[in-house]
C-alpha cells in the first residue's frame, strides 16, 4: 500500500506539472464540446438549388416561392436551359436541379396533371438524399394546396388518404445536440482513458525510467495500479466537466440519475484503461502508440454509433460494433440522458463492458513483463 | 578482501534467436570489490549486467546475486541491488527531493530514514540549494552524481553501473569515481561497465569481454604484466582487435 502511495504521488505530480497534459485534459474537452455538436448536425440546410423554368407562369413562380421559403433551399441560379443548370452542378455550384417544363400550368389546369423533373448531385450522399426528399415533400404539399383550391365543395374527399401524425419520444424537438453531446463526451473520456494512459507508460519506456522501476521491488500490480488509478480519476473528471458543459451550454440535464452514468463510466474506464495498458505493452515508442491509437479511434468512432445509426449498418458491421466498447457507452449515455434509464435497464451493457475490462486488463497484465 | 562472494556466475548464456549475445561466461565477484566490466560496443556487457539485475532472463547457465538465484529469486535480488542504466533514469519533471523520496519510498524505506539520509546526500552533493529544483534543470554532471546517489540510497549490497560516466566531463568523472570509492568503502560491491580505460585502472579487478565471452579477468596490474603493456588501453586494444562482431 505504501509503495502504491509513492507511485500515485509521483504520477499526480507529473500530471499536474505537465502543461500539455493539463491542456489536453481541461481545455480540449471544453472546446470540443462547445464546437463539435454544432458541426455534427444531421439536418441538411443550404441546399443549392438551380431552377430551370420553361413555363414562367403564375404556378411555377408560386412553386419556386414555396420551395425557397422553406428555409432548406437556396436559390442559386434561375436558368432557362437544362444544360446551363447541369453546368452549375458540374461546377459544384448546385446540388439540385428542378426543371419545370413548358406548359406546366396549362397542363395542370387542362389535363389535371403535369410533370416536374429533378436532377440531384449525389456526390454528397446525405445532402442528395435529404435534399431530394425535402423537395419531394414540398412539391407534394404544393400539389395538395392546388387540389384543395380546385375542389370547390370538398365535403368529402373523393380519395381516401391516410394522414400520419407522429410524436418524437425522448427528444420531442429532435434536437441533435441532445443526441450528439453525450456521444462526443464518450469519445473524449475514451481518449483520455486509453490513449493518455498508454502514452504515459510508453514515455517511461522511452526515457528509460521504466527499467529503473523494473529493478526495484515494485510489483507488477503496484506499477499497473499506479498508472491506472490516476487516469481513472482523470477520466471521471473529464466526464464531470463534460456533463457540466452539456448543462451550461446546451441545457442538457440527464433524465436519469448521475449515479447510473458514473457507475457505468467507472467500469467503462477500467475497460479503456486496460486497452491503453495493452497498447503500451506492445509498443516501445510514443509514436507507435499514437499510430495504433489513431487507427483504433477511427474504428471506435465510425463503428460506435456516434454519427451513423448502428441499426442501419450491414449485419457483419453490426457484429463488429459489438466488440467496440464505445458502442455501449454511447448507447448508455443516450439512454440515461434522454430516456432516463436506470441501472436495471443498462445491466446488460454494464456486464458486457465489465467483461471487456476483465479481458483487456487480464491480457495486459499477462503480457506486461518486468523481465525480458 | 573478505573472500565472501556476492556474485557467482557459471556458464551464463543469453541468446536472441540465433545470436549469442553472452556466451557461457563465468566469474565471481567478492564483497566490497570494484569489479570493472570492459568491452567494445556490442560485446555483451549490458546484456550480462541486465541478466544479473533480473531485467533479462538468461537462456542457460547459473548465476547467484547477493546469495539469490537469478531464475527463482529475482524479486529478492532486486531488494538488495542498486542499478544505474546507460540512459539517465531520474524523472526530469520531479525535483531533486521528490526523486530521492520516490525511489527510496518504493524500496520501502521509512519516512524518517528518507528524511535524514536525504539531508546528508544533498549536503554531500552540494545540492542543498537545488533540492526543490526540477532535475531536468540540473547540469548533466550533477544529474549523473545524483542518479548514483539515488541508486545506492537504499543501501544495497551491490550496485550495478552501466557506463555511468558516458558523456561526462573529466572533472565530474573524477568526482564520480570518488563517490564509487566511498560506496565501496561503505561495503557496497560495485559492478561497473565502462569504455574508459583509465577508469579500468581504478577497479579492483577487471574482466574484458570480447564477442560475448570473457577473454581476460584479473587485477589491472596483473593484466598489464601478462600482456606486457604499459597501460590498460593497450591490453584492451590487443584483445578487442580479435573481435569479429562490430559495434552495435
Amino acid at each position: 500500500m505504501r509503495t502504491l502511495r509513492f507511485l500515485l504521488q509521483k504520477e499526480f505530480r507529473q500530471i499536474f506539472r505537465d502543461p500539455s497534459i493539463l491542456r489536453v485534459i481541461f481545455i480540449m474537452p471544453v472546446f470540443q464540446l462547445l464546437i463539435l455538436p454544432w458541426a455534427a448536425d444531421y439536418e441538411v440546410k443550404n441546399i443549392q438549388l438551380s431552377v430551370v423554368d420553361h413555363d414562367h407562369s403564375n404556378y411555377s413562380r408560386r412553386l419556386i416561392g414555396k420551395i425557397t421559403s422553406s428555409g432548406y433551399f437556396k436559390l442559386e441560379d434561375y436558368n432557362n436551359s437544362y444544360p446551363n443548370a447541369l453546368y452549375d452542378i458540374e461546377k459544384d455550384k448546385a446540388d439540385l436541379i428542378l426543371e419545370i417544363p413548358a406548359f406546366f400550368e396549362k397542363n395542370l389546369v387542362n389535363q389535371n396533371e403535369s410533370t416536374l423533373f429533378m436532377a440531384i448531385n449525389a456526390i454528397n450522399g446525405v445532402k442528395a438524399n435529404l435534399g431530394g426528399a425535402y423537395l419531394g415533400s414540398i412539391i407534394q404539399d404544393y400539389n395538395r394546396e392546388i387540389r384543395l383550391k380546385w375542389i370547390q365543395f370538398p365535403r368529402f374527399s373523393p380519395e381516401t388518404t391516410i394522414e400520419i401524425e407522429s410524436s418524437n419520444w425522448y427528444n420531442p424537438q429532435m434536437n441533435y445536440k441532445y443526441f450528439m453531446v453525450p456521444g462526443i463526451l464518450v469519445i473524449l473520456v475514451t481518449l483520455v482513458g486509453s490513449f493518455l494512459a498508454s502514452l504515459n507508460i510508453v514515455k517511461e519506456k522511452e526515457i528509460g525510467t521504466i527499467e529503473q522501476i523494473n529493478v526495484t521491488p515494485v510489483k507488477k500490480y503496484q506499477f499497473i495500479l499506479g498508472k491506472l488509478i490516476p487516469f481513472w480519476i482523470l477520466g471521471l473528471t473529464i466526464l464531470s466537466i463534460g456533463l457540466l458543459i452539456a448543462r451550461l451550454a446546451y441545457g442538457i440535464i440527464p433524465s436519469g440519475s448521475f449515479l447510473t452514468i458514473y457507475v457505468f463510466a467507472a467500469v467503462y474506464l477500467l475497460a479503456v484503461l486496460g486497452l491503453g495498458l495493452l497498447i503500451s505493452t506492445y509498443t516501445s515508442t510514443q509514436q507507435q502508440a499514437m499510430l495504433i491509437s489513431f487507427f483504433l479511434m477511427m474504428i471506435f468512432i465510425l463503428l460506435g454509433g456516434l454519427y451513423t445509426s448502428i441499426d442501419s449498418m450491414p449485419v457483419w458491421a453490426q457484429w463488429i460494433t459489438k466488440f467496440n466498447p464505445v458502442t455501449y457507452f454511447i448507447e448508455v449515455m443516450r439512454m440515461v440522458i434522454l430516456k432516463g434509464s436506470g441501472l436495471g435497464d443498462i445491466k446488460r451493457h454494464l456486464l458486457i463492458v465489465l467483461g471487456f475490462a476483465v479481458f483487456l486488463n487480464g491480457w495486459a497484465v499477462v503480457s506486461y513483463r518486468k523481465r525480458a | 578482501m573478505s573472500g565472501e562472494k556476492v556474485i557467482m556466475v557459471d556458464g551464463l548464456t543469453k541468446r536472441f534467436g540465433a545470436f549469442t549475445a553472452v556466451d557461457a561466461i563465468s566469474f565471481e565477484v567478492n564483497k566490497g570489490e570494484i569489479f570493472g566490466f570492459l568491452g567494445a560496443n556490442g560485446a555483451g556487457k549490458t546484456t550480462a549486467m541486465r541478466m544479473l539485475c533480473g531485467l533479462s532472463m538468461p537462456t542457460s547457465g547459473k548465476a547467484r546475486v547477493a546469495g539469490y538465484d537469478v531464475y527463482q529469486e529475482n524479486e529478492k535480488i532486486k531488494r538488495n541491488i542498486g542499478y544505474m542504466s546507460q540512459k539517465f533514469s531520474l524523472y526530469e519533471d520531479l525535483t531533486v527531493k521528490e526523486n530521492i523520496r520516490f525511489y527510496a519510498g518504493i524500496y520501502g524505506k521509512s519516512d524518517h530514514f528518507i528524511k535524514e539520509k536525504t539531508a546528508v546526500i544533498l549536503k554531500q552533493l552540494f545540492l542543498e540549494k537545488e533540492a526543490n529544483k526540477l532535475v531536468g534543470s540540473l547540469p548533466p554532471g550533477w544529474k549523473q552524481k545524483l542518479a548514483f546517489s539515488v541508486a545506492i540510497f537504499h543501501e544495497p549490497q551491490i550496485v550495478f553501473l552501466d557506463e555511468p560516466t558516458g558523456g561526462v566531463d573529466p572533472v565530474t568523472r573524477r568526482e564520480f569515481w570518488k563517490m564509487i570509492y566511498e560506496a565501496a568503502e561503505a561495503g557496497i560491491t560495485v559492478f561497473v561497465t565502462t569504455h574508459y580505460m583509465d577508469e579500468a585502472e581504478y577497479c579492483s579487478r577487471v574482466c574484458i569481454m570480447v564477442d560475448g565471452r570473457i577473454d581476460a579477468l584479473d587485477t589491472p596490474q596483473a593484466l598489464k604484466k601478462s600482456f606486457n603493456t604499459a597501460s590498460m588501453d593497450d591490453v584492451f586494444i590487443k584483445l578487442a582487435r580479435k573481435a569479429v562482431r562490430t559495434g552495435d
